[in-house]
């Protein structure tokens, strides 16, 4: 680099980005090892620590003295916090994209369908196939509701190769609408048991989480979050507006779809094992937003730790709350997430004037 | 990512493919080459005719103004010429190709755009919007020059004090200078300014020419849309006119600016005046109410 002039902006930012990146990792190590005391079978933080150094092959620290403690970690807890981790920063990163692509704080993965067809898929799955279904095929099915719906709003809302923006937000919110209908025709026909199958579904939950659907929603997550972090800079120049990005040598229709279909990988992965879990992908990328700045650069990495972090956390408080209740988690973000961001807004029009 | 890192991956990133497009274009040309043009234009909008038979020739060494009253069709001319608007009939091209040809990049290392309207979505601050300018550039020979271009276009509009500020924090101005900065920092050869001055007080609108003019002497091309027939007389090379989606007159601008067309087309009495102290003519509106008070200058 010849004759660099002074950079206009000195990178305190960046410290900034470290120290908040690096506490957050520090949060959920916190939170991971809480989460393996915490149960009906008590194990204490040493012993939680110890179990983890054992099985990656180091002989330190004290195993778990109750009998049933080994099995109460890696059966039940474990896959339980690996699940809570993926799943968050799916669904954060999915918000975060979906911010970009539409350029707009509010846009949600809900908006283009993604929940609301899976959703259906399982429900349908419930119902056709009997309360006993293997979960394997709810999660299948949920799957494959949300990337159809999600291709649907697309293809709908699509007119000479271009896309707009609110067509596709307008078009989002009918087939919501409809697949809303489905789901109550499919409540309606549902015997009881699949009935309240359903209803829980969309409640969302992270119990019965296995080490088999964690295989499956663990690959997934990470395509999509390293997906998103590759599209960083070209999110950056998409907030200039469509056109202007364009004319910065964006292909702009092409940057939408690659992540549309990487929204609907991340929300299907997260949500097809664990049911509805709102407000994490409209409230996470927001407060990392308030601490990081917009660049996107920050913000994906920082959302999908932010994302793992709050979702481990909300769900150790849906299944330490009550005891031996397990709390719909669904129910928790949104009881919490829901003030919470209208506290974020006041906050925000307070101190910035708006997003706007 | 630190001045130390982007060293030790330069052997990575040479290896990396290159977008589109590996040619990298000069931003300065022998004055007169022809560096984009549009032909016999024909666009229809919700079933209007808004330009017709519509031809513009971008210059290196020329400062083009367009020229017309509201609705005339300027900003669809300048979308036709950027790709954005795809026309019915006629040939749009850019450095020789046709504008639908290129990709993306290649058309952004060959031209950028001010649009009207400018708006951020997210609170970045100004530096990082004047960054965004050189996202054609990433990845090639000329992202060494990156910090170059964002500080020097920074200061070149007088922002360089408002960096660290937010975008949504700024006065309509400051934003407009922002963007404006952004684009000069894209260090193309053709700049493409829709009012670009429209949002400036008298001292940055003059600013904001000069820079154009600066643009054009040192072989570039600079397309411009003003409002104030007194800044295009004075500043602009050439001028086209347009009305009602046709091209009025194309030509010189001593040529082309004279009372009787600029009249005509604005629908409004105007007088082109010599200067007193020699200069560019002055194109000023006849104004019934001041000529009642002062006959004298009649």
């Amino acid at each position: 680099m010849t004759s660099t002039p002074a950079r206009v902006v000195a990178p305190p930012h960046r410290r900034r980005t470290a120290w908040f990146l690096g506490g957050l990792g520090v949060v959920l190590v916190v939170l991971t090892v809480v989460s393996g005391m915490l149960g009906q079978v008590p194990v204490t933080p040493t012993e939680v620590l110890g179990s983890l150094a054992h099985h990656v092959g180091l002989d330190v620290g004290p195993l778990p003295h109750h009998p049933q403690g080994e099995n109460a970690l890696w059966l039940v807890r474990f896959p339980r916090v690996v699940m809570a981790i993926v799943v968050g920063a799916a669904l954060a990163t999915a918000g975060a994209l979906m911010q970009g692509v539409f350029g707009n704080p509010l846009a949600d993965p809900g908006v283009i369908g993604v929940s609301s067809g899976a959703a259906v898929g399982a429900a349908t799955v419930m119902v056709t196939a009997g309360a006993l279904v293997p979960g394997s095929w709810v999660a299948a099915a949920a799957f494959v509701g949300g990337i159809l719906t999600t291709a649907l709003v697309y293809g709908l809302a699509r007119s000479n190769g271009r896309t707009e923006v609110v067509t596709l937000v307008l078009t989002g919110i009918a087939v919501n609408a409809v697949a809303g209908g489905l789901l109550a025709l499919l409540v309606l026909v549902a015997d009881s048991a699949a009935r309240d199958q359903i209803v829980f579904w969309q409640l969302g939950s992270l119990g019965g989480s296995t080490w088999n659907a964690v295989a499956v929603a663990l690959p997934v997550a990470v395509v999509g979050v390293v997906g998103a972090f590759l599209l960083r800079r070209r999110l950056d120049l998409l907030t200039l507006g469509e056109r202007a990005a364009r004319h910065l040598g964006v292909d702009v229709e092409r940057l939408r779809q690659v992540a549309i279909v990487l929204v609907a990988l991340l929300v299907s992965a997260g949500v097809a094992f664990t049911g509805i879990i709102a407000f994490v992908g409209l409230v996470v990328p927001h407060l990392v937003r308030m601490v990081l700045g917009p660049s996107h650069r920050t913000l994906i990495p920082a959302a999908a730790l932010g994302g793992a972090v709050v979702l481990l956390a909300a769900d150790l408080v849906a299944r330490t709350l009550v005891d031996n209740v397990d709390l719909p988690l669904g129910m928790i973000t949104s009881l919490v997430g829901g003030p919470f961001f209208f506290w974020l807004l006041r906050r925000t029009r307070a101190s910035q004037g708006g997003w706007a | 990512m630190s001045g130390r890192w982007r060293e030790a991956l330069r052997p990575v990133r040479a290896g990396r493919p290159r977008t589109a497009d590996d040619g990298l274009p000069p931003s300065s040309h022998p004055a007169g080459t022809l560096l984009a043009q549009v032909t016999g234009v024909r666009l229809e909008r919700g079933g209007r005719l808004v330009l017709d038979d519509a031809d513009l020739a971008v210059r290196a060494g020329e400062v083009h103004a367009l020229l017309g009253p509201n609705g005339a069709g300027k900003s669809t001319l300048l979308g036709v010429l950027t790709g954005d608007l795809v026309p019915e009939a006629g040939t749009v091209t850019v450095d020789g190709r046709e504008v639908g040809a290129w990709h993306p990049t290649g058309l952004a290392r060959r031209r950028a755009v001010l649009l009207q309207q400018v708006t951020v979505s997210f609170p970045f601050t100004a530096e990082e919007i004047v960054r965004m300018g050189r996202a054609p550039w990433a990845r090639t020979a000329a992202e060494d020059d990156d910090d170059d271009a964002v500080a020097s276009a920074m200061a070149a509009v007088d922002v360089t004090h408002l960096a660290a500020r937010t975008v949504p924090s700024l006065s309509g101005g400051e934003r407009a200078r922002v963007a404006l900065a952004r684009v000069l920092a894209q260090r193309t050869g053709v700049l493409l300014l829709d009012e670009p001055t429209a949002a400036l007080d008298l001292g940055h609108q003059e600013l904001v020419l000069q820079l154009a003019r600066e643009h054009a002497r040192a072989g570039g091309a600079v397309v411009v849309v003003v409002h104030d027939l007194g800044l295009a007389a004075a500043y602009a090379d050439r001028v086209t006119v347009v009305s009602e989606g046709r091209v009025r007159a194309c030509g010189p601008t001593r040529e082309v600016l004279t009372a009787s067309l600029l009249s005509d087309v604005w629908r409004f009495p105007v007088e082109v005046l010599e200067h007193p102290h020699g200069g560019a003519p002055l194109v000023v509106p006849v104004r019934a109410h001041t000529r009642a008070t002062t006959p004298a200058s009649r």
